[in-house]
């Protein structure tokens, strides 16, 4: 007998988080900020790097990374995933280790990720080696300014098709800096108006430098257990109650329609899971790449209908004061956004549920969904957490 | 509709570039479904077969979406990206040239060429 989708729900649980050297870390390599992370998501926790059996890692750069960073931290595990799918790819973490951690493979799973791509050397040159290794040859020779011009294709076909306008896209930006100005720990804090949204530099037309995320250093890392054991450790646990993932393209022009992603189903896969709805979601936190990602994941995630997105995130609905709190720490536009940005979804999901968001607390959160997107629209996937009360 | 059979000495994306530099841009169609694919593939996206049959492009496309990239002009400036729909059904990136870039919009109608040479050959449209 195997265990059925519904017997996921509640099964395992987030009991430690940490953050490392965001937004700048000069002089810190890629696995050492991983290790910093770890470091942090373990002592919060209260877990030794030595209880660790479980470890699972993606790099946008490192090559068999889960063994690099394993060797650093001098964990021998019994379990080891280093699926990458982009951004997403520490949300899909989930589905390998909460079947390890069910079937008894291991006992605690540490996931990390880190990134030095804003300080470290040699960026332009990796971007050349990765053509060379990894051809595109069908986009490649068009010179799009990926991943920006994707999601800008993206956007003009979802103005084009639903009249979605530049303004509302710019909304999306001021509302994460909003939050971002409450998260001592956001990069970009300044104020940020709509106007300054239009009249930046644009970058791929009809997004501007301010309709794409920050180019950060930083690192964040999460613990996983079984939920018998999740009450052991120091802080309140963080359940996950729904996960689910699905992709359908890998480059945009391979991507069916460009103003619905594979988020449809992802989201659909988790909300059966958890047994929950949209309007079960207390606090979201989704993968803002860009401005347009946003307002899609809310179509796509069932927050409102396809093509209304614009009218609905309009007027502060999901800024600080809003009725629907989205992307609390800053998200990538402006607290972090180190390559890979699944991992901070997590990270600030736990933190709201625990009741530690500080300033940006979400009043009594007990339902915080995660979502996240990798490559360009491409991989999709939507993690539901929850508090002890929701199990 | 011309039919031709793929080289089988070469993978899909191969047998491709040569016909284009040989001054033909050729799409595959499926013996097994009937429809057409692109970017050029081992099996048919749609059902699977491999019988995959090369065939003469009509060119025709339509323009689905279109951004302009940004770049100085020293660099060379500002110029086009977009996704085509082709009239066989497949959508491609390519370029729309010989009009500003900011003056291509989604649903333009556009005819194909091949810009450039050998290795270098390049599908791009230009206004139908
Ligand atoms: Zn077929």
């Amino acid at each position: 007998m195997s265990l059925g989708t519904k017997d996921l729900r509640g099964s395992v649980a987030v009991v430690g988080v940490g953050l490392a050297g965001c937004g700048e870390a000069p002089g810190w390599s890629e696995t050492e900020i991983m290790a910093a992370a770890a470091r942090n998501a373990l002592a919060d926790a209260g877990i030794s790097a030595q209880e660790v059996d479980g470890l699972v890692v993606a790099s946008v750069n490192i090559f068999l990374s889960g063994l690099s960073i394993g060797e650093h931290l001098g964990i021998k595990p019994k379990f080891t995933d280093s699926t990458c799918v982009g951004g997403s790819s520490f949300v899909g973490h989930l589905i390998p280790a909460a079947m390890a951690l069910n079937y008894g493979l291991c006992d605690v799973v540490l996931v990390t990720y880190g990134s030095n791509q804003r300080t470290g050397v040699g960026r332009g040159d990796a971007a050349k080696y990765k053509a060379i290794l990894d051809p595109l040859p069908f986009e490649h020779p068009y010179k799009p300014f990926n991943p920006p011009s994707s999601y800008a294709l993206a956007a003009a076909r979802h103005m084009h098709q639903y009249g979605t306008t530049r303004e509302q896209l710019a909304e999306v930006a001021v509302a994460a800096r909003q939050w971002a100005q409450l998260n001592p720990e956001a990069f970009s804090r300044d104020p940020l108006s709509v106007q300054d949204v239009l009249k930046s530099k644009m970058v791929s037309d009809p997004l501007t430098v301010r309709d794409c995320c920050l180019v950060t250093d930083g690192g964040g890392a999460y613990v996983l257990v079984r939920a018998d054991r999740a009450r052991q450790y120091k802080k309140k646990a963080a359940y996950m109650l729904g996960v689910g993932s699905a992709h359908w393209h890998r480059q945009i022009a391979a991507m069916p329609d460009l103003t619905v992603t594979a988020a449809t189903e992802s989201g659909q896969r988790a909300y059966e899971m958890a047994g929950l709805k949209p309007a079960d979601v207390d606090v979201l936190e989704l993968y803002d790449a860009f401005t347009i990602n946003t307002l899609l994941f809310l179509e796509d995630l069932g927050f409102c209908k396809k093509g209304e997105g614009g009218a609905f995130l309009s007027g502060g609905r999901i800024a600080p004061g809003g009725s629907l709190p989205v992307n609390t720490n800053g998200g990538g536009l402006s607290c972090v956004h180190p390559g890979m940005y699944g991992m901070f979804l997590i990270v600030e999901a736990v933190r709201q549920l625990r009741g530690e968001a500080g300033a940006r607390q979400v009043k009594d959160a007990r339902v915080a969904l995660t979502h996240g997107n990798g490559g360009v629209l491409s991989s999709q996937i939507t993690a539901l957490f929850g508090s002890e009360e929701t199990l | 509709m011309t039919t031709t059979t793929a080289t089988p000495t070469a993978g899909p994306e191969k047998t491709f570039k040569d016909k284009l530099a040989a001054g033909s841009f050729e799409i595959q169609k499926c013996a097994g479904c009937g429809k057409h694919v692109f970017y050029p593939r081992v099996l048919c996206t749609h059902c699977g077969s491999d019988q995959l049959d090369w065939v003469v492009a009509s060119g025709a496309g339509t323009v689905y979406s279109t951004t302009v990239v940004r770049r100085k002009p020293d660099a060379g400036g500002d110029y086009s990206v977009v996704l085509i729909d082709l009239a066989e059904g497949p959508r491609m990136m390519s370029r729309v040239v010989e009009i500003a870039p900011d003056a291509v919009k989604i649903g333009m109608k556009v005819k194909a060429r091949i810009a450039g040479s050998g290795e270098a050959a390049l599908v791009e449209f230009v206004p139908a």
